[in-house]
């Protein structure tokens, strides 16, 4: 067994600001939001949040009929961005069938747009004699996983991580953890997901989705803020390629930055509600994992969802474990929650952050809600030398995840 | 349905689902060679068939003997009529 470092070589992005990553970091760089009221989501009966962040503009002609049959939105998103991913690392055909490049992906749930219409036309009269023969492959758990496999012809090792909105990261951190234990040398890594109204509602019936922005959805979600009434469901696939740094010298290909530490743990207190306590304590032990103090962290990307509780509790998460003045944003006021796709979507540009020593602030926070904890918060684009980041994502369920970054400076 | 109507059905039908152009669709082409269908597709063709004519061939053993867009032709047009007696 050999310990290995961990750096990144390519990004894939779907976002509800467009198909590519530069379409997803200029979005972020205009501080536009990508949020929009939906009318068809006023004909679902008793649901309160009626805006939303969707994927727009993509083609999913690019992928063949025979890998798409099998494909749910979610699986399109996620190999469209595995495709960008896999062509900026400069990874062909040669290495797809090596075994040494693996993939851990995952989303929510399967399809529910599927599932939905599955049953739609099966209680019509309890007949199966219509089901397609790829039903299964849209609503199996590891869909997203299997469409890139299937995909790129890639023979290496499948993960299927589900954790809800810890979904992207968790398949980042356990990539990450499968090269540096030298079981593989390259893993494309994130989550994907697809907008159903049901998101929505989950969300919506626990009192945590924004319900009062319907006339002004570009205002909303408006994560630490005093204003802030909730969470706004989003779509959308983020798709990183992890590669061995050995691996990464001997292909002479560009190093985006480096994953240096990973924690996932749960946090058994409540099904739903986040400890802030528990927060701290992933938090530090991924600093732990990447053996830095905590005043080595330049900048935390939150998970700061915009929810009364879990902003109020990673607000103070932060503020215990960094005694410093650490700079602090969440991407949600741009992006919406993106759901599966939120840590790897988050992380990529949380890459760039560091690549570029440019902050992005967080869209729509104007008055700090004063329950959350006094942190330094970023409300201006920002241009600082920045070394490492702290990314978190706290899941339903309670599972917490947090990635420690390194910018990468070539020798 | 005329003969020419029946084989239009099926094109337009199959050329929807598997997404094919329907100027490929001659009768001599294999559904797995030149159309590049496999044992999946062969699933969803059987219910998109159902689904056109509304009849039942699923558990027909001739299905299993189909090869070419011809085979298929042949087969329902047999179908309909041996159903329209």
């Amino acid at each position: 067994m050999q310990l290995n470092r961990v750096v990144i070589t390519g990004m894939g992005a779907v976002s509800p600001f467009g198909p590519t990553v530069n379409d997803l970091l200029d979005g972020l760089d205009e501080d536009r939001s990508a949020v929009q009221y939906y009318e068809a989501l006023r004909e679902v009966q008793g649901l309160r949040s009626l805006v939303a962040s969707q994927v727009s503009g993509i083609d999913p002609k690019q992928i063949a009929r025979k890998h798409r049959r099998s494909m749910s939105r979610l699986s399109i998103y996620a190999t469209l961005a595995a495709k960008e991913a896999l062509a900026q690392g400069a990874v062909g055909p040669e290495l797809y069938s090596s075994g040494q490049l693996g993939v851990a992906a995952g989303s929510t749930v399967g399809s529910t747009e599927t599932i939905e219409a599955f049953f739609k036309d099966y209680f019509l009269d309890h007949s199966l004699e219509r089901m397609k023969s790829t039903l299964f492959f849209k609503i199996m758990n590891h869909s997203c996983a299997s469409n890139i496999a299937q995909t790129f012809d890639i023979s290496g090792r499948i993960l299927a991580p589900s954790a809800a909105c810890a979904t992207g990261s968790q398949a980042i951190g356990y990539g990450y953890e499968m090269i540096v234990a030298g079981h593989q040398q390259m893993m494309l890594c994130g989550g994907a997901d697809e907008l159903h109204p049901l998101t929505c509602a989950t969300f919506d019936v626990m009192h945590a989705a924004s319900t009062q922005f319907n006339d002004r959805p570009q205002q909303t979600p408006r994560p630490f803020d005093a204003d802030r009434d909730g969470m706004v469901c989003g779509e959308g696939s983020g798709i990183l390629l992890l590669e061995s740094l050995d691996s990464a010298l001997n292909r002479g290909v560009e190093i985006l930055g480096e994953v240096v530490g990973f924690a996932t743990l749960s946090d058994p207190g409540n099904i739903a509600n986040p400890d802030s306590g528990v927060m701290a304590q992933c938090m530090r032990q991924a600093l732990a994992v990447a053996e830095i103090e905590e005043q080595q962290i330049d900048y935390v990307n939150a998970h700061a969802t915009a929810t009364e509780q879990g902003d109020i509790a990673e607000s103070q998460a932060i503020a215990t474990v960094f005694d410093h003045r650490v700079a602090v944003s969440s991407l949600k006021g741009h992006l919406g929650h993106t759901m599966a796709a939120s840590g790897a979507l988050e992380t990529i540009s949380t890459v760039d952050m560091l690549r570029r020593g440019r902050l992005v602030p967080t869209l729509h926070l104007q008055n700090v809600d004063p329950r959350c904890a006094d942190l330094n918060y970023v409300r201006a684009r920002s241009d600082q030398p920045l070394t490492f980041a702290l990314k978190n994502n706290f899941a339903l369920g309670g599972v917490n995840t947090s990635l420690v970054l390194r910018r990468y400076d070539h020798d | 349905m005329t003969e020419q109507e029946v084989i239009n059905t099926i094109n337009i039908a199959l050329a929807e689902e598997f997404e094919l152009e329907l100027d490929e669709m001659q009768p001599d082409v294999s559904i797995y060679e030149d159309l590049g269908l496999d044992s999946l597709d062969t699933v969803d063709m059987v219910i998109v068939l159902e689904g056109a004519f509304k009849f039942k061939i699923r558990e027909e053993a001739e299905v299993k003997e189909i090869r070419t867009l011809g085979d298929i032709h042949s087969f329902v047009i047999k179908k309909i009529t041996a159903e329209s007696k």
